[in-house]
């Protein structure tokens, strides 16, 4: 998959000396027309775009994304929305990646081989489940290889030498290092330089893949780990989401000038 | 599918955790492969040390209370005629239900890991009370996670919580039940798994949670299997072990020893929570034929819709309350081993009312739900069924519920 859209936009990246701006919301919040305008929007800035599916019983997200995902299932969003959404945004972009994230049991009632292919048929890039962690999601990976979709394999502090050589060796183009032990949308409280060791352990065991770097990432801390491949931003964005709603201002302008000053950060 | 005979069910599992091939299983985040792994072999380790295991009995004994007694309900066997009804008072152990043992054990693996702080989530809040008991007791700073809900209308274990020490975590996102609090449980695991040990307060969750779980609940029939002999020589012809299953950890412990036994020996019977009558919802996956999910880190029956969004659910017992259910009993179930079925919360009321009006035993509304069962089917059976219903928890929680529906102090 190396002529990947994600291995693309990592080297156009590279080329500009900087890191890939990944962003992250929620499909569906606060309504699937909304949901596609704001993607529609900071897709002017971030190089690849992170649509979750919603669950309502997320073990692994913190309020920010919890409040989103709630938003998103209380206004109806249903999976085959999720994918119309990409279809539509495709059609509109054609060689910006997507990666859909979420957890498992949604894949698992959808049905796997349905899942992947309406994947396919949507033009969806890669997949993160955050709740099928190696060596369990072997054979879902190799599947999604098989559709040209790049699993996403996800490193965290606690991953050990051993665990952490098989999983860089059965990823694809991309990995996905996690800053700190936390939810999502929590405080930084690891230091940069820390994080930075940590995710050049992940890079010399293979220089090819992408590493990006999620968690705690807002505009207060993005500069500080620009050294890395991608950054991901999730929870400031959904926060934003929910403190313009609140406000009863313009998500789509909100959001996009977060997006916006997030990358200024980083050029 | 198939049980094995002179293995403990919960080793019954593939190398990915799964029990028959589907059930149970470790869906979770990588942040918690480590701690998981770290945890499943330590557990390993200790339960074949013999040093651990007298560690173990020494406080099942001393500090637990072991064993709870088995009694004959004489005036309610007389009142209904037909089947002899008799109960293990699972109760009378330390704080008042089953909840201990599971508690105990997971404090005792905390201490020996060399962890200070110990999470848990918590229900009826018996499985919190029971958390800060042991965290008292063996010096562990303890926080416990409770739907907020849950919080209103089990106050009185909330009150022993705080007086042991130990600090409650309100939960208010989705339902605000049990369901809610494991998930924000989990969620501050992740966080500080570094240093927190995390107890599940039920035999569900990672295959790690299940298995330490049912190993600690075991104690119950393992009592029963030696009152039993001393009580008929014997283990009688028909028994039926009856009892409520919301995560189904008193039940695991209940039947593990006679899951050996033919069926028609010694019947499993296992009562969920339907809910109230007039109501849609229920907390009953197994007897109301839910689809299999994942949920909590681990594949089960789950009440869910078609994407994979679990239900809110509704019990009048706060216990029982949670949508999904432990993998081991979506084995027992498929194997045919157990039968499940459930009772509403009117039946687990009035089962209540008779079981206390006849007898000197102030079962909760959990176990109240097996009663409900026992009364149902006595009356069909003949003086040599002996049914015996695991009272595994004391009603003195339920004191304002109670109150509310029948007018009772």
């Amino acid at each position: 998959m190396e002529n990947s859209l994600i291995s693309q936009s990592f080297k156009n990246a590279k080329k500009e000396k900087r890191p890939a701006l990944l962003t992250y919301i929620v499909a569906g919040d606060n309504s699937k027309k909304k949901s596609l305008e704001i993607l529609k929007s900071i897709s002017n800035y971030a190089d690849i775009c992170e649509l979750g599916f919603p669950h309502n019983t997320p073990i692994a997200d913190g309020g920010q994304i919890q409040t989103s995902a709630y938003r998103a299932i209380k206004n109806g969003i249903k999976i085959n929305d999720i994918f119309s959404i990409v279809n539509k945004f495709k059609k509109f972009k054609k060689n910006k990646p997507i990666i859909l994230m979420g957890y498992y049991n949604m894949i698992y009632q959808y049905n796997e081989d349905k899942f992947i292919a309406k994947c396919k048929n949507s033009k969806v890039d890669g997949l993160i489940v955050v709740d099928l962690p190696h060596p369990e999601n072997k054979s879902f990976a190799i599947k999604c290889k098989k559709s040209g979709i790049n699993f996403i394999q996800l490193i965290s502090p606690t991953t050990s030498k051993l665990r952490l050589k098989k999983i860089i060796s059965d990823s694809h183009d991309m990995i996905y290092y996690i800053s700190m032990l936390s939810t999502t949308g929590g405080k930084l409280k690891v230091s940069s330089k820390k994080i930075i060791a940590e995710y050049r352990k992940i890079k010399n065991h293979n220089k090819t893949k992408n590493v990006v770097i999620g968690f705690g990432i807002t505009e207060k801390t993005i500069k500080s780990l620009k050294k890395a491949d991608g950054l991901v931003v999730g929870s400031a964005i959904c926060k934003e989401i929910t403190r313009s709603i609140k406000r009863r201002q313009n998500v789509v302008t909100n959001v996009t000038n977060i997006v916006k000053r997030l990358k200024n950060k980083i050029i | 599918m198939k049980l094995k005979k002179n293995i403990p069910l919960i080793d019954q599992h593939d190398k990915f955790g799964f029990w028959g091939g589907k059930f149970g299983g470790s869906f979770i985040p990588e942040t918690l492969k480590k701690p998981v792994e770290d945890l499943t072999k330590e557990f390993q380790r200790l339960r074949k040390n013999k040093k651990f295991i007298k560690k173990r009995d020494y406080y099942f004994k001393n500090y637990i209370g072991s064993p709870t007694s088995f009694v004959k309900l004489e005036n309610l066997s007389n009142h209904l005629g037909g089947a002899q009804i008799w109960a293990k008072i699972v109760s009378e152990a330390n704080g008042g239900a089953h909840k201990i043992y599971n508690a105990t054990v997971h404090a005792l693996i905390c201490k020996a890991m060399g962890k200070k702080y110990i999470v848990g989530d918590t229900g009826a809040g018996y499985a919190g009370k029971m958390l800060s008991m042991a965290a008292k007791k063996f010096g562990l700073k303890c926080k416990i996670f409770m739907g907020a809900k849950d919080i209103k209308r089990q106050k009185p274990n909330c009150d022993a919580m705080r007086k042991n020490g130990a600090e409650i975590v309100p939960v208010y996102s989705g339902s605000q039940t049990l369901v809610d609090a494991v998930s924000e449980c989990m969620r501050y695991w992740v966080s500080n798994c570094d240093n927190t040990h995390m107890c599940v307060g039920s035999t569900v969750g990672p295959n790690i949670f299940v298995k330490i779980c049912g190993w600690s609940t075991t104690q119950i029939s393992r009592e029963l299997k030696k009152q039993l002999m001393k009580e008929f020589k014997r283990i009688p012809k028909k028994i039926k072990l009856i009892n409520c299953v919301g995560g189904g950890s008193s039940a695991y412990g209940f039947w593990s020893e006679f899951i050996d036994y033919n069926k028609k020996q010694v019947e499993l019977i296992g009562v969920e929570a339907g809910g109230p009558q007039r109501s849609k919802l229920h907390a009953a996956p197994l007897s109301k034929n839910a689809k299999i999910g994942i949920l909590h880190g681990a594949a089960s029956y789950v009440c869910q819709n078609n994407e994979g969004q679990i239900h809110e659910t509704e019990s009048i017992s706060a216990g029982l309350d949670y949508p999904g259910v432990s993998p081991i009993h979506c084995f027992l179930k498929d194997t045919k081993r157990a039968r499940y079925t459930y009772a509403n919360d009117e039946a687990a009321l009035n089962a209540y009312k008779l079981v206390t009006k006849f007898e000197k035993i102030n079962p909760s509304l959990e176990p109240s739900h097996a009663f409900a069962e026992a009364i149902r089917i006595a009356p069909k059976f003949s003086k040599d069924t002996i049914i015996i219903v695991n009272s595994c928890g004391d009603a003195k929680k339920d004191r304002d519920i109670l109150k509310e529906r029948l007018g009772k102090n």
